[in-house]
């Protein structure tokens, strides 16, 4: 019995010494500045001073300041309008390569996917305005068939830009987790369905999208959550209509000198994202629930 | 004889180069449990799928119900399939599962709660409803997938290998109650098997397959006894094979010497695939017999060495050394009441007839 719990000690030892640099970095990296960002939250700042007496002032005005509320809202507004264009684009891409593509072939394709991180998300944010601009290849080539007069303008600078060139940049994210979930399905499950009447249609609704939805729920999660705390995307395409939470808080840092309420609305927007977020694994952990996985 | 439930002829099918099927023509009966029997890649299965309407045969017609069956797809067909995984849906319960097929067909709510317990109650999972798949055991899960096929009152019900993932014990009690089942619904079972007991013991008629073509469809008993070739004759049951050669035609049958026992007349009958070509004797386990003592007698007796013994408690297989046959001869003797088992080195006189020997190509 000793000797047993010796062993187990030790390897509990082992273990934590083989855990240790990566604990470590994670305290001294992710958690403390985390824990210095609540502590800034609870204060406040006059110019550049500092006033270290705890209060939930900051919390009052991210909440209940109209520009901030907006901010908010519009930052969850075009999270959510991202999340369902970079599923809706990337389900049917999941699908075919799972149920289409030759098994051979499948890594290649996978591999295709991720061209587009070979280059700088900076320099396809310019990409996309170079299409989107005033003179740029939407519109001239929109003109050039004579079917527009003038360049379109809604296209540039606001919120429609900033979607779709978040929604474009998130779908290989997308695609691999809802791939990853078709290519779990049983197949037999599919023709069982099909054996019992299904035609096509109601075979994938009754059978291939909720046997995907674990795939579907996890990628809608792993798009949502960085894009509501974006900003470089609102700030190069978004215009002064398309600017998000992040630039807020950005600027309250920066140049209104106000750390402690960017602070606020930094921790507040966690809060949100992190109470969504529950929701969405509880909804996963539903439709797991129902097959023991 | 009434008209077959399902006609098929010509089937060809070809994945690539590949041909799966070779020209398959059979008919299968109304209310008849059917087998498909082969080793494994023999086309069994492909012509299951066939029927079910997931592969289109390259060639050749179906007719199911004396519907042709060109275009119609797996969803149109009369037939319902029991999976050889089951493929019970993980994201429904059991009853879910049952009501799969009704949903579409059955509007009243009612009326379909009371057949999915109608069906349930039939393979003996009253109770279960409310259960998912990961909370059944394989034999639960196999009458799941058999519930939701029978619900539907399918014309022809088709069983891809359903038995073959289940222990021996659950294996044979649930052929037997298959076999009830399909007494007592009357529909016609196709089942796929490569288990030549289960073929045997469960069905009214077998096709053999090998190579993607049927190579003897008979009732069990025709297909033990009768078997056409020596490649039937090996895969049903154990058969000894010895060199024969053919002295010619008499009266009432085939004069043979057969090697290491001698010349003897095989009746017409026993030589079903006749005796032209390359010919070989085959005899049963159970066709030869030891004499024991003087009083047992047979028409024919040769002396051989016991080389192996396999004891199964009802049976002893001995495999026997008889001088001018190469391999030993494998002999099956019942253990009744007082009878001894014989050890490897002992001498003992084997006995056969006429009647022990079959004729095959």
């Amino acid at each position: 019995m000793t000797a047993l719990a010796g062993r187990v000690s030790r390897e509990a030892r082992n273990g934590l010494l083989l855990v240790s640099p990566t604990l470590t970095y994670a305290l001294l990296l992710l958690a403390a500045p985390l824990a210095l960002v609540v502590l800034l939250s609870f204060w406040t700042q006059d110019f550049l001073e500092i006033h270290r007496d705890l209060t939930f002032e900051n919390y009052r005005v991210a909440w209940t300041e109209p520009i901030y509320r907006a901010l908010m809202l519009r930052s969850l507004k075009i999270s959510a309008l991202v999340t369902v264009f970079t599923v809706i684009l990337a389900f049917p891409i999941a699908y075919f390569i799972s149920f289409h593509v030759p098994t051979k072939r499948k890594p290649l394709w996978l591999f295709l996917i991720t061209i587009p991180f070979w280059t700088s998300y900076l320099i396809r944010i310019f990409l996309w305005k170079v299409i989107l601009g005033f003179n740029g290849v939407v519109n001239g080539s929109l003109v050039g068939l004579g079917l527009i007069d003038e360049p379109l303008s809604f296209i540039l600078y606001n919120q429609n830009a900033v979607v779709l060139t978040l929604s474009h940049a998130w779908v290989p994210f997308a695609i691999l987790p809802i791939y990853v979930a078709l290519e779990r399905i049983d197949r037999s499950l599919l023709e069982a369905a099909e054996d019992l009447g299904d035609g096509p249609v109601r075979r994938f609704l009754r059978v291939t999208l909720p046997l995907a939805m674990p795939g579907v729920l996890a990628a809608a999660l792993i798009v949502f959550i960085p894009t509501i705390g974006d900003y470089v995307t609102p700030r190069l395409v978004g215009g002064p209509n398309g600017l998000m939470i992040a630039n807020m808080i950005e600027l309250q840092f920066k140049k209104a000198n106000n750390a402690p309420l960017g602070a606020a609305l930094a921790i507040s927007a966690m809060v949100i994202v992190s109470a969504i977020s529950i929701v969405f694994l509880w909804l996963n952990r539903r439709y797991l629930a129902g097959r023991g996985g | 004889m009434s008209e077959p439930i399902i006609r098929m002829t010509g089937i060809e099918k070809a994945f690539g180069d590949v041909r799966a099927l070779k020209g398959v023509s059979m008919e299968v009966r109304v209310g008849e449990f059917f087998s498909l029997l082969g080793p494994s890649g023999c086309g069994k299965t492909t012509l299951l799928r066939v029927i079910a309407g997931f592969e289109e045969p390259t060639d050749g017609n179906i007719l199911i119900g004396g519907r042709p069956m060109d275009g119609v797809p797996a969803n149109r067909r009369p037939t319902n399939m029991v999976f050889q995984n089951y493929a019970v849906f993980p994201h429904m319960t059991v009853a879910e599962n049952v009501e799969y097929g009704l949903r579409v067909r059955i509007k009243d709510r009612n009326e379909r709660q009371r057949q999915v317990d109608d069906a349930l109650a039939m393979v003996g999972l009253e109770g279960f409803g409310a259960r998912h798949s990961h909370e059944l055991s394989g034999g639960q899960r196999q009458r799941v997938a058999l519930a939701r096929a029978l619900v539907l009152k399918p014309t022809v019900l088709l069983l891809d290998e359903p038995l073959s993932a289940l222990d021996k014990k659950l294996r044979e009690q649930m052929q037997s109650e298959l076999r009830h089942l399909q007494r007592a619904v009357g529909i016609t079972f196709i089942l796929v098997t490569h288990d030549q007991e289960e073929a045997l013991t469960m069905s009214d008629r077998v096709a053999v397959m090998f190579e993607g073509d049927i190579a003897q469809l008979a009732s069990p008993q025709d297909l033990y006894r009768r078997p056409v070739d020596r490649r039937v004759a090996g895969f049903i049951g154990v058969m000894n094979f010895i060199d024969v050669r053919v002295l010619g035609a008499v009266p009432g049958g085939v004069e043979v010497d057969v090697a290491g026992l001698g010349r003897v007349v095989v009746p017409a009958e026993q030589a079903p695939g006749g005796t032209e070509g390359p010919i070989v004797a085959g005899i049963r386990p159970e066709m030869l017999t030891v004499l024991f003592d003087d009083s047992d007698v047979a028409a024919r007796v040769t002396e051989g060495e016991i080389d192996e013994v396999q004891y199964f408690g009802d049976m002893t297989y001995y495999d026997v050394k008889i001088d001018g046959i190469g391999k030993p001869v494998t002999l099956a003797m019942r253990n009744t009441a007082g009878r001894r088992v014989l050890q490897p080195g002992d001498r003992a006189r084997i006995g056969w007839g006429p009647d022990s020997v079959l004729l095959l190509r």
